[in-house]
């Protein structure tokens, strides 16, 4: 595999943009991405691109014929939440193979207040399972996942509140964010109950947003900047056989396979990570991923929290870009976006929140289902 | 001429892995699922496979029975419209090596407990909707012993 470096990313500020289609906020990041790499699409050999609820809409076909149909290769992604981070790793291997040398992933979602994921489906009603044998939306599912570890270590709710805190006061100092207000601990404590041990304040919201990554050869990427981020490791993991899964969504194990990939193709352990930005959907998951990530021992994540090791300034900073609790989470744009914050870092251009002296930086999403990619930065 | 008779109504499980008797409610509902002969692996409803181990040719079709205990729970306040709640959303591991997704009853979702953990469980089924054809819906049910 040859070196693969990020030379241009963006970001479109996640919110709600009623006024626009889908193709127009993924070309608007698409065209932001390729001036920041100070090239056009003209100079793009492959584009991969991640939407989840339009993934039979052809939106990476629809984005070209937007800002420049040059009738290269074009890959439409879905993997669940993972879709955006699965597109930036077709991109990379695209180019870390050999077949390309300049390749684009944009990621975009449009989900407007589409209100509780899986709490559609088709079919008849009669025979829908949810509140009548149990539960399988996601804020019962992650809710699930938290209570599991309160039942191994004796975590409570009042630590995987902290997490919703943090991220939110993190949140507040990034511009992009679909959210920049602190939710002090009592506002999370007291917030009504979406599925406990979880709170309003500790699920994600719904949002529009995209995101693109401009990926090149070294050799290429010389020509464009001075300050080429490069791809340490692109891993992507499936869930193996687990005795609960699928009747309980086993998110752990194939997030720890991943980040042993990562670690390994990176040649770096989790103390040397300087910054991660990791899934946290849910207060509760981000709670599992420190344990899951080698962030601190088994068993230790509540504890993590409350040292305030995970703020920007402490151990190690996760979700300074306010996660997604704070930033928002925009399916396909998610995968994507994270990336696009660890390379702002990497390159000193992250304002008032940036991770000082961030050398290297760990992206790590998941996908219920499941689907789980780390992507290692270093500069 | 062949007179025509009323479809006759059915009594349908909610989920495959539900089975009804044709005697039901006078013989209860169970839970049924494939036991890998290779490598021991219990899953709910048919399968093509063993999803542990691969095996293709050696499974086998077991019955599982109605009791277990509580691995792990959430409460669910804000649902689907038209559904009371909130309600516990729990994981169920059977005494015969399965979990079931399941609503549990006997516990105050208002009060989530730690205590909750390892409470010993028995299935019982109810209708709980008609389809489309007018068809009665079961769907299995646990509530907490004493």
């Amino acid at each position: 595999m040859r070196d693969v470096a990020v030379v241009g990313v963006h970001m479109l500020k996640f919110g709600r943009y009623p006024d626009k289609d889908v193709v127009q906020l993924a070309s608007e990041t698409t065209i932001a991405a390729l001036k920041d790499a100070g090239c056009s699409i003209n100079d793009i050999e492959l584009v991969a691109s991640g939407n989840l609820y339009q993934s039979n809409a052809m939106i990476g076909q629809r984005v070209m014929k937007e800002i420049g149909a040059t009738g290269i290769p074009v890959i439409n992604v879905a993997n669940a939440c993972a879709t955006g981070s699965t597109a930036f790793r077709e991109a990379y291997y695209s180019v870390a193979s050999g077949a390309y040398d300049t390749a684009l992933a944009v990621g975009s979602e449009q989900m407007g207040k589409m209100g509780l994921l899986g709490a559609g489906g088709g079919g008849d009603r009669a025979y829908s399972t949810e509140g009548i044998m149990g539960t399988g939306l996601m804020p019962g599912v992650f809710g699930q996942a938290g209570v599991e570890h309160m039942r191994k270590y004796g975590t409570t709710q009042e630590q995987i509140a902290k997490i919703a805190v943090k991220n939110h006061e993190h949140g507040v100092l990034n511009p992009n964010a679909q959210y920049r207000k602190e939710t002090p601990l009592e506002d999370v404590l007291n917030a009504r109950v979406i599925a406990w041990p979880n709170t309003l304040y500790m699920c994600c919201p719904t949002g529009d947003g995209a995101s693109a990554a401009v990926l090149m050869s070294a050799e290429k990427a010389k020509k464009y900047t001075s300050k080429p981020v490069w791809v340490a490791a692109s891993i992507l993991t499936s869930d193996p056989y687990q005795e609960r899964n699928p009747t309980m969504f086993d998110i752990n194990t194939v997030t720890r396979n991943a980040a042993k990939q990562a670690y390994d193709t990176a040649g770096i352990g989790p103390e040397d990570l300087d910054m991660v930005e990791l899934h946290d959907c849910f207060a509760t998951a981000e709670l599992l991923h420190y344990e899951n990530l080698g962030l601190c021992a088994d068993g230790e994540a509540g504890k993590l929290i409350d040292d305030k090791e995970t703020y920007n300034g402490g151990k190690i900073p996760v979700n300074v870009s306010g996660g997604l609790l704070s930033k928002g989470h925009p399916l396909g744009a998610t995968g994507v976006a994270n990336i696009t914050e660890i390379v702002w870092h990497l390159r000193e251009e992250a304002g008032d929140r940036q991770v000082k002296g961030a050398k290297t930086g760990l992206a790590h999403v998941i996908g219920l289902g499941s689907a789980c990619t780390i992507n290692v930065l270093k500069r | 001429m062949a007179q025509e008779t009323a479809t006759e109504k059915k009594t349908n499980p909610i989920v495959k892995f539900l089975r009804i008797p044709d005697k039901y409610p006078d013989e209860a509902a169970y839970f049924w699922g494939m036991q890998c002969g290779a490598c021991d692996a219990k899953f709910l409803g048919a399968r093509l496979a063993c999803g542990k181990c691969g095996e293709t040719d050696k499974l086998s079709e077991v019955k599982f029975g109605d009791e277990g205990e509580i691995y792990v729970f959430s409460v669910v306040h804000q649902t689907v419209p038209g559904l009371e709640a909130p309600y516990v959303g729990a994981i169920i591991d059977l005494d015969d090596g399965v979990s079931i997704r399941a609503n549990v009853y006997g516990l105050d979702p208002e009060k989530p407990d730690t205590s909750w953990f390892g409470k010993r469980v028995k299935m019982f089924t109810e209708v709980t909707a008609q389809d489309r054809d007018g068809n009665d819906v079961v769907a299995a049910k646990f509530r907490v012993q004493e």
